[in-house]
This record gives structure tokens, C-alpha cells and sequence, in this order.
């Protein structure tokens, strides 16, 4: 139980820098530990106490293994976050580029 | 094999994608061509899907041969032909649009790329009757969208990008958190085997919580009130193609598809669902259309308005009724042609006066008679009069609301709808009415491409109330309104037609 709750943590700790935080990278490093908050879940969900990896060999039976889907699901999440995470970079440069600065509180010509 | 044309809708966009990516740059007007005709061929086939389901049903394709439960399965029944034609019926005139309309951009090649790879993201979300699939294609269409919304590389295009790219990821982040806990409910992740466990299981506390984290992900992707921040910025900032793709068909597909499918066809719509999508459906109706009315940015208008609108569509499948789900399904193609229309004709306006300010318009019909002959074609239609489409769903939906015993929505609707016309009367009388602005004597029409789109879909407009003649509705909008109605069944007939 106290694993979730953690994860929980690492989310929040993740949403807060989005939400709180003025500087463009430092909101770029919240989205990114939300996400592996969200990951790390989602590994946890197919976990099982004392399971060994999902290697199946001949002579074994299939047995006591965590679940192997979600750790596939996430590697899949994980390229996704990396594409993101590659744009948000990119945008953040350019936005350098153009103002000057990475304070979202001086970027400002939109209101909406 | 009738199911081959499935995969078509997800192969031919990721392929076009690619070749053009490769050789766009070194061969002149390969880019247009190719953007052209793999628009053109898709929405062949979604004609083609229409047909085949009418007549057939519904169609699965098992991705490597697989059976459900197990591999991944595409689903085509009729809802989804119904969207597909609408995705890419737009899609495929935006595409003819662009040839003239990019010409004002470098590096046309990128748009194309970005452009089928956003296609194909809203195809392959249609088209999935995989749960961790749709998640995976709707972050495709938003990663393209993303970077379609900066393409203009200037500071509120970067702004408004960076801004949509915060809020839709974290959008996908709830989504994806609501898969892992289905996943963790429900061991399966194909769509229709969870609506199977979860009538043998019940309901369970869990799948509350996970009701409300996809309302918010995908609502926040349709721009449902409380989570619409980023579409006034994004919208306008894109180029005006991809502001009437975005408002006409992304957020349609991406969010209030995605929504109906979840919410009828895997958890089973009940009470709880039913009045939490109708309320936000109204808050936006009635919110969008206030912030609208003040804006004298043109394209900022209109976007404003697609959040309004999208709640109209919101409110009618939130009815749960069959005729709610008409109107709303109706009025989701007609918003889907007609605020493209729009959106496309700010585009010529900007495209010749080098301007979107109201103020700063005014006589344009004097020089762009058919762009402002086409905006008043749209406009009429999305304030709703006769005989135009917009009408038609807007009146079925207020019927609805009426006859599920829900006035006061219907009350709600009606006025959104008069203060639409208000503000679409303000549009045309500074954009279009009166004397000639200053400095815009020498504005010229817009090109023979973006006149041959608008003109096509101004047409639509005029005759989009003919799907309700029972002879076309019964091949057309019924059957999508049945594969809701049908509700968590959807799971059953899924099965029966893998296994044939």
C-alpha cells in the first residue's frame, strides 16, 4: 500500500512543479516526474510481492510472475514521453530565443 | 475480405507521412501532390466504410491474425464509419486548401508531414478497439498538434504552443492513469472484453474514479469548460488550415469520440455520467458563447465558438436518449463542416488583407465576393436558421432536451444559439458589410484551390439537412446513433464478428 501512496507523492511533487513553478524548464521537469509517476504505477498495477521476471523457459511453469504487459505498455508510454518531452525542450528554446527569458510571468502576450 | 479496408485508414497517412518527409524537400510540389491525393483516397474509402457498414455491420480486423481478447483488434462499426467520413471529408478539402494557403510558409513539406501524421493519430483513434492503442494514437495526433500549433515559429505561436503542450499532457497523463487502473480492475485492455468483465464484475468503486480521470483527459482534449484554457490560444495561432482541422474534426475525435465510446459502449452509460456530461456540455455552451461575443480577434472568435458548439454536441449525446444522440452526432458533422468553413475563410481574409482584427476590416464582399458569400453560408448555418444544417441538429437537440424532460437545458441552448446569431452578425457586418476598410483596396480573391474548398463546403452546408431524409439517415446517422444505443452489447457483437 505504501508504494502507491508514494507514487501519489512523486505525482504531486510532479504537478506542483507544473503548476507552481514560473521557470519554463523547471515546469518541463514537472511534466516529466509526473509522468514517470504515472509509469511507475502503471508497473506497479502488474506487480505481484515476490514474483520473479516474466521469463518463460522450458521446464517452468508458468508461476509467481509479475504481469510482463504493463512493463511492455509502459516502454511504449516512456517513447511517448521522450517525443514530449523533446518538443517541450525545442519550444522552450525557442520561446529563449524570442523573449529573452524563461519566466512564463514576463511571456505574456496571450490572455486566455 | 471486406475487414482489409480497415488498416487503410492508419497505413495510407503514416506512409504518405514518411515519403513526403523523405523526398518533400528535394522534389518541387511532391508535397502538395501526395498531401492531395492520400486525403483524396482516404476519404474514398471512408465513403466506401459507410457503405460496407450499412450493409454489413459491424467489421473487425485482427492485427496479426490474433484473437480478441488477446492482440489488438480494429473495430469498424457504424459510429465509426460515420466519423471517419467526417475526419477525413474535411480533412481531404483542408489538404486542397493548403496547396495556395501554405504558399506563405517555408518548408511546406513539414506541414504535410505533421498533417497526415495528426490524420492518421485521429483515424487510428477511431478506428481502435484497443484501449492502451487509443492512447497511444491520441498522443500522436497530439504530439503533431502540438508542433502544428508553432509552426509559425513567432511568439504567440510559441506561447500558445507551449501552453496547449503543458495542459494536453497532462490531459494524457489522467488517461493514461484511468488505463492502468481499468487494467488493474479489469485484467484486459481490449475495449469490448472490458465491457464484458465489467458486467460480470460490476461497477466497483474504482470505476467511478476512473470515469472521472477519462472525463477530465478527454475532456480536457475536447475543451469542455472547466478544462478549455488552451483552445483560444492554440486555435488562432495555428495556420488557418490547422485551426479548422483542430476546431473542425481534432478535438471532435480526440475528445467527445473518445468519450461516447468509453462512457456508452465500454462502462455503460447510467444516471451519474449521464447528468455530469450534460451539465458541462451546457457550462460550455453558455460559457464559450459569452467569451465569444466580446472578442474582436476574428480567428480567437471562432474558437470561442467551437468550445460552445462542442457543448451542444456534448449535451445531446449526454441526453442518452436516441434523439439526443442524433442531434448530437448530427450536429457533430455539421460543426465539423461548418466551423472549418469559417476558419478557412478567416484564412483567405488574413491570406489578402494580412489582418484578423475586426476593426480593421470591413466591406471585404465588395473584393472577395466568394469568401464572404461562403462566410455568410457558414455563419447562418452555425447560428442555426433555416435551411441551413446547423439548424437541423441544434433543433433536434433542443427537442430532445425537451422531451427527456429537461427544459431548463433546453432553455440554456436556445439562448447560446440566439447569442451566436448576435455574434456572427457582428463578424459580418465589420469583416464583410459596409464601406471598404482602408488600405484594403487593393486585396485581391484568394486563390482557385481555397475558393474550390470553401465553395465545396459551403455547399455541404446548405445541404447537410438532407442526411435526415429517412433514405440517407438510415445508411448514415441512424446506424452510429444504434452502435450507442446499444451500449455495453458493443462487447458482445464485437466477439460474435471476430469470431466469423
Amino acid at each position: 500500500m505504501s508504494v502507491y501512496f508514494l507514487c501519489l507523492i512523486l505525482f504531486a511533487v510532479g504537478m506542483y512543479g507544473v503548476l507552481r513553478k514560473r521557470n519554463l524548464i523547471k515546469i518541463i521537469i514537472g511534466i516529466m516526474i509526473a509522468e514517470y509517476a504515472v509509469n511507475l504505477f502503471f508497473v506497479l498495477v502488474g506487480y505481484r510481492m515476490e514474483g520473479r521476471s516474466p521469463i518463460f523457459s522450458p521446464g517452468q511453469d508458468v508461476f509467481n510472475m509479475v504481469d510482463p504487459l504493463p512493463q511492455a505498455l509502459v516502454l511504449t508510454a516512456i517513447v511517448i514521453g521522450l517525443a514530449v518531452t523533446a518538443l517541450l525542450a525545442a519550444i522552450a528554446i525557442r520561446i529563449y530565443e524570442k523573449y529573452g527569458t524563461f519566466d512564463v510571468t514576463k511571456i505574456r502576450k496571450l490572455h486566455g | 475480405m471486406a475487414n482489409n479496408i480497415i488498416p487503410v485508414f492508419v497505413i495510407i497517412p503514416l506512409g504518405a507521412a514518411f515519403v513526403v518527409s523523405l523526398i518533400g524537400k528535394r522534389i518541387k510540389k511532391s508535397a502538395d501532390v501526395l498531401g492531395v491525393l492520400a486525403t483524396l483516397g482516404l476519404f474514398i474509402a471512408s465513403i466506401a466504410s459507410v457503405l460496407k457498414t450499412a450493409e454489413a455491420g459491424m467489421l473487425i480486423y485482427k492485427v496479426g491474425v490474433w484473437m480478441p481478447p488477446i492482440g489488438i483488434t480494429m473495430v469498424m462499426d457504424s459510429l465509426t464509419a460515420f466519423m471517419l467520413l467526417t475526419v477525413n471529408l474535411v480533412a481531404f478539402l483542408i489538404a486542397l486548401y493548403s496547396v495556395d494557403y501554405m504558399e506563405r510558409f517555408t518548408s511546406k513539406w513539414n506541414f504535410y508531414t505533421l498533417f497526415l501524421l495528426m490524420l492518421a493519430g485521429m483515424n487510428g483513434v477511431i478506428i481502435t478497439g484497443d484501449i492502451f492503442n487509443l492512447f497511444v494514437f491520441l498522443e500522436i495526433a497530439s504530439v503533431a498538434s502540438y508542433a502544428l500549433v508553432a509552426f509559425g515559429t513567432e511568439r504567440e505561436e510559441l506561447e500558445a504552443a507551449f501552453k496547449y503542450m503543458v495542459m494536453g499532457t497532462v490531459g494524457s497523463f489522467f488517461i493514461l492513469l484511468g488505463i492502468a487502473l481499468i487494467y488493474g480492475y479489469t485484467s484486459t485492455l481490449n475495449m469490448a472484453d472490458i465491457a464484458g468483465v465489467l458486467l460480470d464484475k460490476g461497477m466497483g468503486r474504482i470505476m467511478f474514479f476512473v470515469s472521472v480521470l477519462f472525463i477530465m483527459g478527454f475532456g480536457l482534449k475536447a475543451a469542455l469548460v472547466p478544462f478549455h484554457a488552451w483552445l483560444p490560444d492554440a486555435h488562432p495561432s495555428a495556420p488557418a488550415p490547422i485551426s479548422a482541422m483542430l476546431s473542425g474534426v481534432l478535438i471532435k475525435s480526440l475528445g467527445v469520440y473518445a468519450i461516447a465510446r468509453i462512457f456508452y459502449n465500454v462502462i455503460g452509460m447510467n444516471r451519474e455520467f449521464s447528468n455530469i456530461l450534460m451539465f458541462l456540455g451546457a457550462l460550455s455552451m453558455v460559457a464559450g458563447v459569452f467569451l465569444a461575443i466580446g472578442q474582436f480577434d476574428l480567428k480567437r472568435l471562432l474558437a470561442y465558438h467551437s468550445i460552445s458548439q462542442i457543448g451542444y454536441v456534448v449535451l445531446g449525446i449526454g441526453l442518452a436518449t436516441p434523439l439526443g444522440i442524433l442531434g448530437g452526432l448530427f450536429h457533430l458533422f455539421n460543426h465539423s463542416i461548418f466551423k472549418s468553413l469559417l476558419f478557412l475563410n478567416s484564412g483567405a481574409v488574413e491570406y489578402a488583407a494580412e489582418t484578423r482584427d475586426l476593426n480593421k476590416m470591413g466591406g471585404l464582399n465588395e473584393r472577395m465576393p466568394v469568401t464572404g458569400g461562403t462566410s455568410l453560408f457558414a455563419s447562418m448555418a452555425i447560428s442555426g436558421i433555416p435551411p441551413f444544417n446547423g439548424f437541423f441538429s441544434k433543433l433536434i437537440i433542443i427537442f430532445a432536451a425537451v422531451q427527456a424532460d429537461r427544459p431548463v437545458y433546453a432553455f440554456w441552448a436556445a439562448l447560446a444559439s440566439v447569442i451566436t446569431l448576435a455574434s456572427f452578425m457582428k463578424v459580418q457586418k465589420f469583416a464583410f458589410f459596409g464601406k471598404l476598410g482602408d488600405g484594403l483596396k487593393r486585396v485581391k480573391e484568394a486563390p482557385l484551390f481555397m475558393k474550390a474548398a470553401m465553395v465545396v463546403l459551403a455547399f455541404i452546408c446548405l445541404f447537410g439537412g438532407l442526411l435526415l431524409q429517412p433514405a440517407i439517415s438510415k445508411k448514415f446517422l441512424s446506424p452510429s446513433v444504434e452502435a450507442l444505443t446499444t451500449g455495453t452489447d458493443y462487447g458482445n457483437n464485437v466477439f460474435r464478428s471476430a469470431g466469423k
